[in-house]
């Protein structure tokens, strides 16, 4: 009779997991292999999706992209890393938090406050060179390419300096203090010692960094765009435009998928040699170094880049949000509360928008929390022959870009046997497979801290497996899925790149309408769209904090 | 009465096997150790018992009914046991006093009933003033004493016990020892202790199964196993010997420099063939001079070869002469002998015990 319970458990994972990521990757790979009318196989998708130079140079862009913006996030996020983690670099804390905040900001938000502050002729920067040199035009123009490695790397550093620091942390002073013992400078220790130290964690940040940007829509979206270049996600949307050539998508996004395992494979290499890297445990006294009057210079670069992806991104995106005419500038007689209460309140799509989006990543998170927590468990235990396969499965969505995910979702749910599309469902799946990977590394973090002891404990004294798991298991892992739940809601409330290919009239989400009312040029309501997935998000980071603990967003989230 | 019954008890895992062929019947109101290196099968077997793991091969009964045997086992909430285990597992997000009341909850005993329970059992433990606090308050030894009170508080048909003390410092240990005893002689439950430390199951076991490599070498009462150790492993196990092998030979014992009349052992050799022996380092008595022969003692000749002062007693090496053997001596403080010195060894006979070579 036992047996029987966990064999049905064991069905529903299984089906659930196909449902959910099995059955969109096969079908994603399927459908690029097959004829759109007939259905036969073929290699023609291939052959349009790569028959022309604009399809191929697209790709190209993507490459530059990743690479410019790789270079850049270390160029950003590693001497910020070495700084708070190394040195005695005054004002830590406002560092740490503009990092968060640059975190938290949406990136295609950062895009629209970019757009503000270099958009060509009216954005700000422009307009104070011009006001100061009397030039006709300024400079800056933030629809190109260096302005799409600039906005991407902006809010992709973060994932360099967490991980770099972490790597940081880990490296015990005993090793620098045997090259000071030994007659080395600060700047020679480092340079010989310390940082090649964190050299497999720094090129694994950079990875990451890279695929990050390749995966990319929203930014791209909303700056190659009108900048009348492509990059591979862009593309892809095209090939989404009426009428939908999902077998030419699905064979255009092979290469993304293809590089994407690749890279995060080689990432795993790379972290995984622990020889290298200094692990020497947390034992080990770690001195700071001092910087002496060096560290106001280093404090100085570490406010600048976030300067530049936080403090002003925000301040100009909050004007905005506020501002009858955002170019009117910062007045008193500006100010208005109408656009906030558009969104919230007025405009019935927003507002359903609004409602939509809290509503499906709820849905989603608890839908993927639950999955993940049952797997783990299930797992850890042995209760079920093959766990390994299962954690595999839950994992891998985080090797799959969004957009190619929604790809998948879309060969797999718009025909029978299961129609999904049109519906909320396909939206609140597709957002529970993106982020079940970071559930599933929660919840399997969570469930290896409960002593398996505990559960016999309850079971001996009479208590079934299920009340063992509502008595004492639960309660003890309530705070660190609280933590979980919102590391999952953050990124669904804001997900864009799945979201586009799968919403229709009715199940709109806020990302999704900023990026339709872009064209139209209503810079204070993508403002105030915007700052309303800020504000929530603010909330919740807040309450982690109170019950998880300082670090537990940017921690659990980069690994 | 037989409690508890294990019938040729086995367990593999994958192609290792942990325990094999094991067979021990506990009576009512018994306290049997299983004692052994870790490694040895001993925590697998009381898991099997709980319940939490079938048998590969062989049953386990209580109260005359099959509770495991291979394929079915009855799970662990429906055996009427209680365990304590070598975390305590006190569960963190209920107090003292709910932790000691889970179980009788979960037999539905009316609220009435469980807080008087609780209270009572509090008083036992020593913990009364307790009961509202979190388990991360109190000391290792307080919730050893929690993890006591709730594995009692349901007067459980058995109870088992997981290396329970391995998480205390020493003083507390020992003081745990006699305590777990205590509790034992108060409430006559049948208890299977598992433990690594031949202190522990020496203080509280009524009979101790030394267990080796999956099997049981022995099962006796403590003074027993210490006095007549069946096997080479047992007898090296618990406490130090020393082993001396001979040559059965017309009426006599032949070893390497000295012989001894066969009829001087408790336990008479079989005739026409070779014998191992365990001589306790206590069972040997040394003398300036030739000590008066006895019925039992087997005098011999030899010579220090190393010693050391452990406060407690001294630990001699000794040669007898013409001998390749080297013997272990523990002697009283005052018993002061130097290094090379000559000396008359008294070995007691009777408390030789005939090994069993495999």
């Amino acid at each position: 009779m036992r047996l029987d319970r966990s064999t049905l458990l064991w069905a529903l994972l299984v089906a659930a997991l196909l449902l959910l990521v099995v059955n969109p990757l096969a079908r994603l790979v399927w459908t690029s292999f097959q004829h759109a009318d007939t259905g036969a196989l073929t290699l023609g998708n291939y052959a349009i999706a790569y028959g022309r130079w604009r399809n191929v140079e697209a790709l190209v862009n993507s490459l530059i992209v990743g690479l410019s913006v790789g270079v850049l996030d270390l160029l950003f996020g590693v001497p910020m890393a070495w700084a708070v983690s190394r040195t005695d670099m005054p004002g830590k804390g406002l560092v740490w938090a503009a990092v968060l905040g640059t975190f938290i900001m949406p990136n295609y938000l950062g895009a629209v406050a970019w757009m503000l502050l270099a958009g060509p002729n009216a954005g700000w920067l422009n307009r104070i060179y011009t006001s100061v040199t009397g030039a006709e035009a300024g400079p800056f123009n933030i629809y190109s390419m260096p302005g799409l490695v600039f906005v991407i790397a902006c809010y992709s550093f973060p994932y360099v300096f967490v991980f770099t620091r972490t790597a940081f942390d880990l490296i015990s002073s005993e090793m620098e203090d045997a090259a000071s013992t030994l007659g080395a400078s600060v700047w020679r220790t480092t340079r010989r010692v310390t940082l090649p130290l964190a050299l497999p964690a720094i090129l694994g940040a950079f990875i990451v960094a890279f695929l990050e940007a390749i995966a990319l829509f929203g930014v791209p979206a909303l700056i190659a765009l009108p900048g009348r270049f492509q990059v591979v996600t862009t593309m892809l949307w095209q090939f989404f435009e009426f009428p939908p050539k999902v077998p030419v998508a699905a064979a255009y996004s092979m290469p993304l998928l293809l590089i994407t395992v690749l890279l995060f494979w080689l990432q795993r290499r790379l972290i995984a040699r622990k020889g290298y890297v200094a692990l020497t445990g947390k034992g080990g006294e770690r001195r700071l170094v001092k910087l002496g009057l060096a560290r106001w210079p280093v404090l100085g670069y570490c406010l600048l880049v976030t300067t530049l992806s936080f403090f002003v991104p925000m301040i100009v995106v909050v004007q905005a949000a506020f501002a009858k005419a955002w170019g009117r500038g910062f007045s008193l007689d500006n100010v208005t509360l109408r656009n906030i209460r558009f969104v919230l309140f007025d405009q019935p799509a927003t507002r359903d928008a609004t409602w939509n989006t809290f509503l499906y990543a709820t849905a989603a998170s608890l839908l993927a929390l639950t999955l993940a927590l049952a797997i783990a468990y299930i797992v850890q235990r042995r209760l079920v022959p093959l766990g390994g396969v299962l954690t595999q499965v839950a994992m891998a969505p985080f090797v799959i870009p969004g957009i190619v995910l929604a790809i998948g979702f879309y060969a797999a749910y718009t025909s029978k046997p299961l129609v999904l599309y049109g519906t909320a469902w396909i939206l609140v799946l597709a957002f529970a497979t993106r982020f079940l990977p970071i559930a599933y590394a929660n919840s399997d973090a969570a469930i290896r801290s409960v002593n398996p002891e505990l559960e016999d404990a309850a079971r001996i004294l009479g208590g079934s497996r299920f009340l063992a798991l509502r008595r004492v298991v639960a309660p003890i892992l309530a705070r660190g899925l609280a933590g979980a739940f919102i590391l999952v809601f953050i990124p669904a409330t804001r997900e864009l790149s799945s979201a586009i290919f799968l919403y229709t009239t009715g199940t709109q989400v806020l990302s999704v309408l900023l990026f339709d009312k872009s064209d139209e040029g209503n810079f204070e309501l993508l403002s105030s769209i915007g700052l309303v997935l800020v504000v929530v998000t603010v909330a919740l980071v807040m309450t982690g904090f109170r019950l998880v603990g300082r670090d537990f967003m940017l921690r659990r989230t980069a690994t | 009465m037989s409690k508890l019954v294990l019938t040729g008890v086995s367990r593999r895992f994958g192609s290792v096997t942990a325990v094999e062929d094991f067979n021990l019947t506990l009576l009512a109101g018994e306290f049997v150790s299983l004692l052994g290196p870790s490694g040895c099968g001993k925590t697998t077997t009381l898991r099997m018992i709980a319940g939490f793991l079938e048998p590969s091969a062989g049953t386990i009964a209580l109260d005359g009914q099959v509770i495991s045997s291979p394929g079915s086992a009855r799970p662990p909430e429906q055996r009427n046991m209680s365990m304590i285990f070598q975390s305590y597992a006190i569960w963190p997000n209920m107090t003292v006093a709910e932790n000691v009341a889970f179980g009788l909850e979960v037999r539905k005993r009316p609220r009435a009933e469980i807080r008087t329970r609780v209270a009572q059992i509090l008083e036992v433990v020593r913990l009364q003033h307790l009961g509202d606090r979190y388990p991360q308050e109190l000391s290792g030894g307080q919730q050893q004493r929690v993890a006591l009170a709730r594995a009692i508080v349901v007067q459980p048909g058995v109870l088992l016990l997981d290396e329970p003390l391995s998480n205390l410092d020493a003083n507390l240990r020992e003081e745990m020892r006699y305590e777990i005893r205590r509790l034992h002689d108060e409430f006559k439950i049948t208890t299977v202790y598992v433990t690594h430390d031949q202190a522990e199951a020496m203080v509280t076991s009524d009979r101790i199964a030394v267990m080796n490599a999956g099997r049981v070498e022995q099962v006796d009462a403590p003074r027993a196993l210490y006095a007549r150790p069946r096997t080479r492993f047992v007898a090296g196990f618990i406490g130090r010997t020393n082993f001396l092998e001979g040559e059965v030979r017309g009426g006599e014992v032949i070893f390497d420099g000295f012989t001894a009349s066969a009829a001087r052992f408790a336990e008479t050799p079989a005739a026409g063939g070779r014998v191992t022996f365990s001589l306790r380092p206590q069972s040997i008595h040394l003398h300036r001079a030739r000590p008066a022969t006895s019925d039992a003692a087997v005098i011999v000749v030899g010579e220090i070869t190393q010693r050391a002062y452990l406060g407690e007693h001294w630990d001699y090496t000794v040669r007898p002469a013409e001998s390749a053997l080297t013997l272990r001596v523990t002697a009283r403080p005052h018993e002061v002998f130097e290094v090379n010195e000559k000396v008359w060894l008294e070995i007691d006979a009777r408390q030789m015990a005939v090994i069993a070579e495999a």
